[in-house]
């Protein structure tokens, strides 16, 4: 502070720099750049342009054979019959995404909670990569673990052979834990430290500071992060081919087979032809119409968010 | 905005209320940073007490030990006692929860919640089991009224508090700590983040409120505490990385008009700071 306000200033103040121009490589490097990355952000549009026609035209000819209202409302999916209608499929994603949900939701927000709000750093430094890394497990070997471990226990609880929809939404429900606990958990410490603060000020317990304060301040988020759940737990296939029994028929009981959307995909896919592959790429549309729901549901929310804030 | 009244014509009578905060030989630590040292003060109820000070010279630490905030920051350590009506706030067995009811808190930036301007207000009430609608108006109604902001929010009650000016934020979070009627309030630099008409607002309320309420405050406008407070503590960290002390306590005329201690004076008279 002491210094001269002179030595701050450029050695030969007074005497007229002239601006440099641009040079012609930094010109052309600047060009290429921006284009380079123009592209990559075109391939990934493409890619999902492409996809999306694709699905679209193989699976267009649904509305003819089997026909519109046999694919949507048909209550019976056999290929040696002939039969495709999603009505059994579209249950089974639904059943196993609730099932899902109802296990999964509260541990994960639980976890949130635990570690936003509880957990020492210490402590939270250990759980918090360990949830991530759930995430980080193939899907196959959560469907084995759930082959040979949840299974049996299921079988055992419902009197049936276990596979099912309680085995299939089980292992879900831990499969969308870290989507759902890591992005309720940024939820909750993006509520600014003053609304804590105040909360415990006013005499309130940690208890009554997260339910009354903290979490209806992030439920815009943490909604959020139960429908991006949701949208993993209708997306899993293996996971769910590996342990639902796989029989496109209505609930008849948590341990009675099942099948989803993508189930029934990935295990026709191999040999369908015809008609039956036509369906198949029918359901994909499905999926696609689902997931293209859920993203605009976020992003709404997220406006709303942004809206209030 | 009213000019302050000339700090000579401020009465220097000792006040004779009794202590309601007792502090004696407080020692306070973030981990091995010894914070604050050797304090010893009396706050008497129904006066101001404004606690002045260069930055960081550890106002608004002392000011959250007395409603023991600063148990939320781990590794915080604490010697010396504090007692509140003779009963020493950190002994085994007390409630933080509960002393944090009897002494509010109102902190420099306004933090209504996200919620209706009633439902921040009727808070702490329903904390503590008021559940009845009735009851509930009423006390939500008294608060605002005494928070000097009734008028401006009476017919938008069920409207976000976020909504409102950042002054009336600030008047709203009196009401909030209000309404479950504390003995002590606590402000911290409460006026430094609104606007000059809520800062007179603000002025007014605690000129009311100190005939029911203890008040505490800590700003760093001394034109302010030469308005507000009767009793004023200046606060001192000597040099970088030492414990601050109380340099001197006093009627807040005397304090501005003739302080003991030099470096009160140099501090009054804007040597440094």
């Amino acid at each position: 502070m002491a210094e001269p306000l002179e030595t701050k200033r450029a050695p030969e103040a007074g005497a007229a720099r002239t601006l440099k121009m641009m040079s012609r490589a930094t010109y052309i490097q600047e060009a290429l750049l921006k284009n380079l990355f123009l592209t990559c952000a075109i391939a990934a549009v493409a890619g999902v342009a492409l996809i999306f026609f694709f699905v679209g035209f193989r699976g267009w000819p649904v509305i003819e054979d089997p026909g519109l209202a046999a694919f949507l409302f048909g209550s019976e999916w056999s290929s040696t019959l002939g039969k495709f209608g999603i009505g059994p499929l579209v249950t089974g994603t639904l059943v196993v995404t609730i099932g899902a949900l109802v296990f999964g939701a509260p541990l994960a927000i639980g976890t949130a909670i635990f570690l936003s709000e509880i957990a020492t750093p210490t402590v939270r430094g250990i759980v918090r990569p360990a949830v991530e890394l759930l995430a980080g497990v193939p899907s196959v070997v959560f469907g084995f673990f759930g082959l040979v471990i949840v299974r049996p226990f299921v079988a055992e609880l419902t009197g049936s052979m276990g596979f099912g929809p309680l085995t299939a939404s089980l292992i879900l429900a831990v499969m969308i834990v870290p989507t759902i606990a890591t992005l309720t958990e940024d939820a909750l410490r993006s509520v600014p430290p003053g609304i804590r603060e105040a909360s415990y000020a006013m005499g309130a317990t940690t208890w009554q500071t997260i339910y009354k304060v903290l979490v209806p301040a992030a439920k815009i988020g943490i909604f959020d992060a139960i429908i991006l759940g949701m949208g993993r737990a209708i997306g899993e296939t293996m996971a769910v081919v590996m342990v639902a029994g796989n029989a496109p028929q209505f609930f008849e009981g948590l341990g009675a087979p099942i099948a989803t959307i993508t189930s029934q995909i990935v295990i026709d896919m191999s040999y369908a032809s015809g008609t039956h592959r036509t369906a198949l790429f029918g359901l994909a549309i499905i999926l696609f119409i689902i997931s293209m729901g859920l993203v605009a549901i976020v992003r709404a929310l997220s406006r709303l968010n942004a809206k209030r804030s | 905005m009213n000019p302050s009244p000339p700090v000579s014509q401020l009465s220097t009578e000792p006040l004779t209320g009794n202590p309601r905060f007792s502090v004696r030989g407080l020692e306070f630590f973030y981990g091995d940073f010894h914070a604050l040292t050797g304090i010893t003060i009396d706050v008497r109820e129904n006066s101001v007490t404004a606690f002045i000070g260069p930055s960081g010279c550890g106002k608004s630490t002392f000011l959250r030990c007395l409603n023991r905030m600063n148990d939320l920051i781990p590794g915080t350590r604490l010697e010396g006692t504090i007692t509140l009506d003779g009963a020493d706030i950190y002994g085994s067995g007390v409630d933080p929860v509960d002393l944090r009811r009897r002494v509010g808190m109102i902190f420099q930036q306004p933090n209504p919640f996200p919620m209706s301007i009633y439902d921040n207000v009727a808070f702490g009430p329903r904390l503590h089991g008021v559940t009845k609608r009735a009851e509930l108006d009423e006390i939500v109604e008294k608060a605002l009224v005494r928070a000097n902001v009734w008028k401006e929010v009476k017919d938008i009650m069920g409207r976000g508090g976020l909504t409102l000016s950042g002054g009336q934020q600030q008047r709203l979070c009196i009401a909030r700590v209000l309404a479950v009627q504390p003995d002590v309030l606590l402000m911290d630099e409460p006026c430094s983040a609104i606007d000059p008409t809520s800062v007179q607002k603000v002025e007014d309320l605690m000129a009311e409120l100190k005939n029911s309420v203890t008040i505490i405050i800590v700003t760093h406008n001394m034109q302010q505490a030469a308005r507000v407070s009767d009793e004023t503590a200046f606060f001192l960290q000597e040099k970088q990385g030492e414990a601050a002390e109380l340099i001197e306590f006093g009627r807040t005329a005397e304090i501005f008009t003739s302080p003991r201690d030099r470096r009160t004076e140099d501090y009054i008279t804007g040597r440094f700071g």
